[in-house]
């Protein structure tokens, strides 16, 4: 099979395990445990990385971006600099990588392992669908929790940006969180939505596929691991560069 | 089909290129086990899975209780897979859960009430002789035990028919001989149809000499069968090469002149 063909391939695979995931909404048993216990361990257990990172992306966008805007005296506009970033870009593109890197590893681990010591088979065995028990909790945790993550991120670094402006660049707090509200817009805020839910699907998607087509023992979860953060981060990069293209040319300002 | 308890009829599978059962027939009467045998990746586990409907047959009919499952579709599969146990190699136990919802874990799913599945958990617990691990977690038991509580879940629910995959690999002879005693118990005792998937003969010299019946107080005693009688609820099965090279009872095996299956005995 040549390499389009594998390319074909999976993305049906893909789109049946969507499928079968979203299929019989309301058939019990609903698996409200499993979904909550996957909220708690993607959104919870990602937001001290995504606080921190969030921080610091923050900030250095700030002492990086001053500069320039200072030779066209436009240093008072920092605050919106920083504020349009990381809404419209750093903060959904960044988060869902660190989400990929956390989170989507860890479901390909977590499920990899279950397929090579047959527990996904004898679940199977023992009457659960496995699409609705495992991947389905999953797929509803990343695309909730993907946006909200990435608002934490996007406060935390106009904060981080703050803090730079004030003990660095001596711009006052009250010119910088001014000159940051203006950013602040519609337009940004649904193509953040977007995205960010987007990028969540991705991730749980190939994290979920990865996982689920585990084969080869120890060696196959750890490829699987790999395989999938790999994925997800240039799945989240490319779709980025379109989904942008998409909300410029609906916001109209393209 | 007819009074089989689970039937093959020609079945044909290959994973790519590669021919795993090239043409399998066989039944398996409501009562008896049927030891299948064979080398490592002849396809012995992929039988397994056929039945449980966990792989579909490239062709070939696969009838379980007299019903044709070759075409069922996955909801209708859950519903004949309750009719089933499965005793898997490892035990797959679920590494997440602990013991008492590992064996619970069908009933979990149906949304029992707690004080039935209790009282289920303990009964099965209580015959594979573990309900003191009933709170314990996976990691902590040992292989044997594992294999024991993953036949203490295959058994909720009272399935006629239970698949053992390799459940003696890899474990002590004694601990072996405790499991083969448990299949022995489910067959003579429950009358439930096995297939047993073994590569070690003396499983099978376990399962074909002894019988379990009650004894005077009331318990349970493995006999060992009286000379050059054996157990005709125990029929062996013996695969290579994805064909079946052999298929009757104990004698017929014991006795064959088939040079592959005289090695497999050790009798050259």
């Amino acid at each position: 099979m040549n390499l389009f063909l594998l390319l074909l391939v999976e993305l049906q695979e893909a789109t049946l395990l969507v499928w079968r995931a979203v299929r019989h909404p309301f058939r019990r048993p609903l698996y409200w445990r499993e979904t909550v216990v996957q909220m708690d361990t993607i959104g919870f257990g990602t937001l001290p990385i995504v606080l921190l990172a969030g921080f610091f992306i923050g900030a250095v966008l700030a002492l990086q971006t001053a500069g320039t805007l200072r030779s066209f005296g436009a240093q008072n506009y920092t605050g919106r600099l920083v504020a349009t970033s990381l809404l419209r870009e750093l903060g959904p593109v960044l988060t869902c990588i660190l989400l990929a890197g956390r989170s989507g590893s860890g479901i390909a681990a977590e499920l990899g392992a279950m397929c090579v010591s047959e527990q996904i088979d004898a679940m199977r065995a023992l009457g659960t669908d496995p699409f609705r028990k495992l991947v389905r909790p999953r797929l509803i945790a990343l695309m909730t929790m993907a946006p909200i993550l990435t608002i934490f991120a996007n406060v935390i670094g106009i904060v981080g940006g703050l803090v730079v402006a004030i003990t660095f660049l001596q711009i006052p707090s009250s010119v910088y969180l001014a000159s940051a509200r203006e950013a602040l817009n519609y337009d940004d805020l649904w193509g953040m939505f977007l995205k960010t839910g987007v990028f969540g699907l991705i991730v749980a998607i190939v994290g979920c596929r990865c996982g689920l087509r585990t084969r080869g023992g120890t060696v196959g979860v750890g490829q699987s691991t790999t395989t999938s953060v790999v994925v997800s981060i240039v799945l989240i990069l490319v779709s980025d560069f379109f989904l942008t293209r998409l909300i410029l040319t609906l916001s109209g300002t393209a | 089909m007819g009074e089989y308890a689970i039937e093959f009829q020609d079945v044909h599978l290959s994973f790519g290129t590669q021919k795993v059962l090239d043409g399998i027939s066989f039944g398996v009467y409501p009562g008896e086990t049927k030891i299948v045998m064979g080398g490592s990746g002849t396809g012995k586990s992929t039988v397994l899975k056929l039945v449980l409907g966990l792989l579909k047959p490239d062709s070939g009919r696969i009838f379980v209780d007299n019903e044709d499952i070759t075409d069922f579709s996955e909801s209708q599969l859950t519903v004949m897979r309750q009719k089933i146990g499965m005793v898997f190699q490892e035990g797959a136990l679920f590494d997440s859960l602990s013991v008492y919802e590992n064996v619970g874990y069908r009933l979990f799913e149906r949304g029992a009430d707690e004080e039935e599945i209790e009282e289920t958990v303990r009964r099965m617990l209580r015959f594979v002789n573990l309900e003191d691990a009933i709170n314990k977690m996976p990691a902590e038991l040992s292989g044997g035990m594992r294999r024991r509580v993953g036949i203490a879940r295959a058994l909720v629910g009272n399935p006629k028919i239970i698949l053992y995959d390799e459940p003696t690999a890899g474990l002590d002879p004694p601990t072996a001989r405790t499991i083969c005693e448990l299949a022995i118990k489910l067959r003579d005792l429950e009358g439930v149809s096995s297939l047993f998937v073994t590569h070690r003969i003396q499983d099978a010299l376990t399962l074909a000499d002894h019988h379990a019946t009650i004894g005077d107080n009331g318990e349970v005693v493995i006999v060992k069968n009286p000379r050059g009688q054996t157990e005709t609820a125990t029929t062996f099965l013996m695969l290579r090469h994805g064909k079946v090279l052999l298929e009757g009872d104990a004698d017929t095996f014991w006795n064959s002149t088939d040079p592959y299956i005289r090695t497999f005995l050790e009798l050259d």
